[in-house]
């Protein structure tokens, strides 16, 4: 007798992605599909793509999305959150979408504690446009608008997006993780999974950040680029649980969901 | 219902509150703020109702949008310099084919101009204001019981064409207080099918204003235009008063023609016959009914509290069939009628001059 032990997740479309070899979008959207397998939420779930890589999302999720404007996904996703607040609510965000042009909307958001799950792609470049400097880039970074790196002084410093949403009463769990690798791959998952959880038991805004390898713009190959947040990336932005408030030693103490 | 005496921001609330409206977010800017004021009271007193102030205007036009997609009745308000940023929502909704309702309080501009009652955003609000081939119907109320009618249309209107609805109005408007009757609104005509409410178990959907492909985007662009000649055809609306036996017609709109109608009253005291067209939607513009009453007369007088912006729909709409002078004070001046009514006496003798 056999046992199957791995498909296609079932709310993943037939479309083949267009994203490029070895990058981080096409893991991601599989965990986030079989996350809502698994919870057994597609009948319920309203996504909402970015503009960015990610624009085309509703050619992969087999569940009923809305594009938002460039920035305005956690506005969007307010809206339809706040009208019909039993389904499940989610942004998928780009670093240029989530931490600069969208900036306002993200950070507002989190701060009213809206029962929304937010996943933010984090990959140092504006990926869809050309590999300009995201807000996200790390010092020294070389991009087609920061050719000899960024500079501290030019350009300022990249942003820990997950680290100032923390410290904002209305968010509940924010992780950072990566999918450089399978061990990896297996956290993310289940951290998206807690995400939209907390989202489902009513706790409040929940956000992923997922450092997501861009071998193109990187102008790496895709296993260079997977060394690349281990060794480089990650310094900048270090994995783990930023704020559970279900733990007492991440935040949980002063917020009681 | 009796009726009420109500300030006017206070009369669009109301009207979009027994209508159905059940999603507001705003952000203060004068002249409006008593609108999200009522609305932040009402919408805890409604079932399902849903206030937010947000963190800007761009924020809560995108929060109308997603209420609306998820099968709100859903509206926004703002004065001159925030409708500016909301454009980018608007363009969005009209591309998504959204329903919703914005309301403009126009104030003295550019810039920041000031917060006295302008009319300056007429370019903006009938030429589409925001990026893109698109259109929004644009109705402008010119009394407190327009007000309530116009608003309650206003969503009605969104839901028949599945596009955003613009109500301009100005500062006087907005803060006049005048008796007002709240007419039955009719029940909600929109179809399940355009919400998107999760897949449940059946296909699912989506909703977006990216189209890659060139020809699918012509052709949603010329599915826009059909849709939009179809309003341009069905639902103008305008006032005519005096315009009968009139020598001169002044064409105005909103508070403009309030002031109009003032000025129009004592000269026909006077013994001049002088007649308003008042459009009162300004996109779809009246242009045929304009054309019917210059069959009649050919001396016309536009007058905007601007420096001439509806006067380009006048001329278009008259095709160099008549005399057209322009008279406007923009930047927040309110002339009297009094005022008005010698603009229009200099003119009215001018014509007759002309014509011997």
């Amino acid at each position: 007798m056999t046992k199957k032990v791995f498909g296609k997740p079932k709310c993943l479309k037939e479309n083949v992605f267009h994203y490029c070899a070895g990058c981080g979008h096409s893991i991601v959207h599989r965990l986030v599909a079989e996350v809502i397998d698994e919870l057994d939420i597609r009948g319920i779930t309203i996504g909402v793509p970015p503009a960015g890589c990610a624009v085309l999302a509703y050619n992969y999720f087999d569940i009923d999305m809305i594009e938002a404007q460039h920035g305005r996904g956690p506005a969007m996703a307010t809206g339809i959150k706040r009208t019909l607040p039993d389904r499940v609510v989610f942004s998928y965000q780009g670093d240029g979408d989530l931490a600069a042009i969208g900036i306002a909307e993200s950070f507002h958001a989190a701060n009213r504690g809206e029962n929304i799950t937010v996943i933010f792609i984090n990959n140092a470049v504006y990926g869809m446009t050309g590999g300009q400097m995201a807000p996200t880039t790390l010092l020294g970074q070389r991009t087609t608008t920061s050719p000899s790196g960024r500079d501290a002084v030019k350009e300022g410093y990249p942003i820990r997006i997950s680290e100032i949403l923390s410290s904002l009463p209305g968010t509940t769990f924010i992780e950072r993780c990566t999918v450089n690798s399978p061990p990896n791959i297996i956290k993310a998952k289940k951290a998206i999974k807690k995400a939209f959880q907390y989202q489902i038991d009513g706790l409040g805004f929940s956000m992923i950040e997922v450092l997501s390898p861009c071998p193109t713009n990187w102008k790496m190959t895709p296993i260079a680029a997977c060394k690349w947040i281990d060794e480089v990336m990650s310094k900048e932005f270090p994995l783990g649980i930023i704020k559970d408030i279900k733990s007492s030693d991440k935040g949980g103490k002063s917020h009681v969901g | 219902m009796n009726k009420v005496l109500m300030q006017g921001n206070k009369v669009i609330g109301e009207a979009a509150i027994r209508t159905g409206c059940r999603f507001y977010a705003g952000y203060p800017i004068t002249p409006q703020n008593e609108l999200p004021e009522y609305m932040a009271e009402s919408m805890c007193q409604v079932k399902g109702g849903v206030f937010i102030q947000s963190e800007s205007e761009i924020a809560a036009i995108h929060m109308v949008a997603g209420a609306s997609a998820a099968g709100a009745r859903a509206m926004t308000s703002s004065s001159s310099p925030g409708i500016s940023l909301k454009q980018e929502g608007i363009s969005s909704m009209a591309a998504c084919e959204l329903p919703g309702v914005i309301v403009n309080m126009m104030r003295g501009g550019p810039g920041l101009g000031n917060i006295s009652p302008a009319q300056g955003d007429y370019f903006q609000a009938t030429r589409g204001g925001g990026h893109g081939d698109y259109r929004t119907i644009v109705l402008a109320p010119a009394s407190g019981q327009e007000l309530a009618d116009l608003t309650m249309d206003a969503f009605d209107l969104a839901d028949e064409y599945r596009m955003p609805v613009m109500i301009l109005a100005d500062g006087m408007m907005g803060q006049m207080m005048e008796p007002v009757v709240f007419k039955e609104p009719k029940p909600r005509q929109y179809r399940e099918r355009y919400v998107l409410k999760g897949a449940g178990a059946g296909k699912s959907r989506f909703i977006r204003g990216l189209i890659l492909d060139p020809r699918a985007m012509e052709e949603h662009n010329w599915k826009l235009a059909r849709k939009y000649e179809v309003i341009a055809q069905k639902e103008t609306r305008h006032e005519a008063f005096n315009t009968e036996d009139a020598q001169l017609i002044v064409t105005a709109y909103g508070t403009a023609a309030r002031i109009a109608k003032g000025a129009i009253k004592r000269l026909h005291d006077a013994g001049l016959k002088v007649g308003l067209f008042r459009p009162i939607t300004l996109w779809p513009f009246p242009s045929r009914e304009l054309q019917e009453i210059s069959e009649r007369t050919d001396n016309f007088l536009v007058f905007e509290l601007s420096t001439g912006q509806m006067i380009e729909d006048v001329h278009l709409a008259l095709c160099g069939r008549g005399y057209v002078n322009f008279y406007g004070r923009p930047g927040g001046v309110v002339p009297t009628p009094v005022e008005l009514a010698h603009v229009i006496a200099r003119q009215y003798s001018k014509k007759d001059r002309h014509h011997e």
